[in-house]
């Protein structure tokens, strides 16, 4: 089957191939995201009560508290991270808690900056394979 | 363009000034590739919101440190702690829980720092000055270092924040760089009346506003008639960093960078506008409740923590008065500020109204409240945003005075006439 291919700025590096899980709305991890069961908890945003964890989670960027770092390296703890996190642009809280996951846990998952015009491609549910070099395949829509 | 490092930075991430600094130095120069920053530069203050207990990783983070023989090389003050050392027992608090935050609390205050505990520094003896290059975490504290006193943080995250403090260095990007500190978005305010203007409970909507239309943004705000106050500036700042990133915001002739809406722009042309009209300012009032009933069952103040002036203003409301039993009044500060109040004699009829207070956290960071509260009213745009998901609780905001009517009454009264739009 034909595949798309997006090219994505790599901030850290890795290897992930799970499903999509993709809104348009930035997302504060404190008081957004169950670090024990990888749960979206902000009542207020699209995807509340969906599972991120072992997902690769798609959003334009983090919102909100300097808590949200803490809360990831939690969930990399529990092993409820995300597969990999890809946001329009760097996000340096979903990179920070990444290096500190390694740090302590040597634990880690790919961290990618989209263009939006990219950004946009990415449906919600859509299988994403990414590999080290920062590239994006996905099956093309019949 | 690769990070060039000083000969005293490549001893830091060499173990030359300790395992404690190589540590935090390898975390900062890794950030430093995030930010595709070039160099390092020199911060003179930090603030640590990595003092938040989140569970056993931020614990063995701060404890590592620790063990390390951490120390920080600036004067950095503490944010809120994960409990109430001295009331925790007074509340819901798993004593599991309140050991291990007492213990995150000793890791930070073991490496040379001042037990501040508080969210609102910017209150406190180490407010920063003008100009001042800072490494602050906590949302609201960034956004009103940067924005009200013209301090210069990046919004720095839990677990960095504290690698600062300890390196004395950052990555020489965003807001640290005059060039990164214009205005991107213009936002009109229309015949918003004065009277609102002048009201504090104007301030969590307007910066609840700011923060969706700004995003990640730095939002200029132009047609205030009036000079707000640091209490209001701090709601504004509060609800804009919880609504959206908000990092920094100008307020055109108040805020330190923003005399004039060209120097608010760095004299470029805003590359975006909106217009806000009362009927806008409304449905963000709306939004800021999630519960449109008449139950209540706590009302909570102080976040960002209470400050000596908001202790002032609530007297009067309170004085000779006695809460209804049926609903919980709670304020949160820090221990700095509580002991300010005493003295000052604002605490006597605060108790004999029947307030209680929490000293040091507030109720989004020690899990305190018990299963029997369910719906909260406050005057907060920060609580209002953070309880529903960490709380699972339905809030309701309203004004200082609302709160106070309403706990008094043991039902929700809210004086919505200064957003009547008929007027």
């Amino acid at each position: 089957m034909n595949k798309e291919i997006i090219r994505a700025r790599v901030v850290l590096p890795g290897t992930a191939k799970a499903e999509a899980l993709v809104s348009n709305e930035p997302l504060s991890f404190w008081g957004g995201y169950d670090q024990h069961t990888g749960e979206i908890i902000d009542r207020r945003h699209p995807l509340s009560g969906q599972i991120a964890a072992g997902k690769i989670l798609v959003l334009p960027f983090s919102r909100g508290s300097s808590t949200t770092t803490a809360i990831l390296l939690e969930a990399f703890k529990s092993k409820n991270a995300p597969a990999a996190i890809l946001t329009i642009g760097t996000d340096s809280f979903f990179a920070l808690a990444t290096i500190v996951a390694e740090e302590l846990y040597q634990l880690s998952i790919p961290i990618l900056a989209l263009e939006e015009k990219d950004f946009d491609k990415i449906e919600n549910g859509q299988v994403l394979e990414i590999n080290e070099g920062g590239e994006i395949l996905f099956d093309k829509k019949a | 363009m690769p990070l060039r490092l000083s000969k005293e930075d490549q001893e830091k991430l060499d173990g030359e000034h300790g395992p404690a600094t190589k540590m935090a130095m390898s975390i900062i120069v890794k950030m430093a590739a995030v930010y595709q920053a070039e160099t390092l530069m020199d911060i003179s203050g930090a603030h640590i919101d990595s003092t938040l207990f989140i569970g056993d990783g931020t614990l063995e983070f701060a404890e590592k440190l620790m063990n390390l023989g951490a120390k920080v090389v600036v004067p950095t003050s503490l944010n809120v702690s994960g409990v109430d050392e001295f009331n925790w027992q007074d509340w819901a608090v798993p004593p599991e829980w309140a050991e291990k935050a007492r213990r995150q609390m000793v890791a930070y205050q073991s490496m040379g720092t001042v037990p501040t505990w508080t969210c609102a520094p910017y209150q406190s003896e180490l407010r920063p000055e003008f100009g001042q290059q800072i490494a602050w975490g906590e949302s609201n504290a960034i956004a009103f270092a940067n924005s009200v006193i013209g301090a210069r943080t990046e919004r720095y995250p839990d677990l960095l924040d504290i690698c600062a403090a300890i390196t004395g260095r950052v990555p020489a990007q965003g807001l640290h760089l005059t060039k990164n500190r214009a205005g991107q978005l213009l936002l009109s305010l229309e015949n918003i009346p004065k009277e609102l203007q002048e009201s504090d409970s104007f301030y969590p909507v307007l910066g609840a506003m700011m923060g969706k239309y700004a995003r990640e943004k730095i939002p200029v705000v132009d047609g205030l008639e009036v000079k707000p106050n640091d209490d209001q500036l701090k709601a504004l700042g509060a609800a804009g960093a919880s609504f959206g990133a908000v990092a920094m915001f100008h307020l055109v002739g108040v805020t330190p960078e923003a005399e004039t809406l060209e120097a608010a722009f760095q004299g470029k042309e805003p590359p975006e506008r909106h217009t806000i009209t009362m009927k806008e300012l409304y449905a963000s009032y709306l939004e800021l409740s999630t519960s449109s009933g008449k139950q209540v069952d706590m009302v909570v103040l102080g976040s960002p923590h209470f400050s000596l002036d908001e202790f002032k203003k609530i007297n009067p409301l309170v004085a000779g008065k006695k809460k209804s039993p049926n609903v919980e009044f709670l304020i949160t500060s820090s221990r700095a500020m509580a002991l300010l109040a005493e003295k000052a004699g604002f605490l006597d009829q605060l108790r004999a109204f029947g307030a209680k207070i929490t000293l040091d956290t507030c109720i989004l960071t020690t899990p305190m409240l018990p299963e029997s509260i369910k719906i909260l009213m406050t005057n907060s745009a920060k609580y209002s945003f953070y309880s529903p998901g960490l709380l699972n609780a339905e809030v309701v905001y309203g004004s200082l005075e609302d709160c106070v009517n309403s706990t008094i009454e043991g039902t929700v009264l809210r004086d919505e006439s200064i957003w009547d739009m008929e007027r």
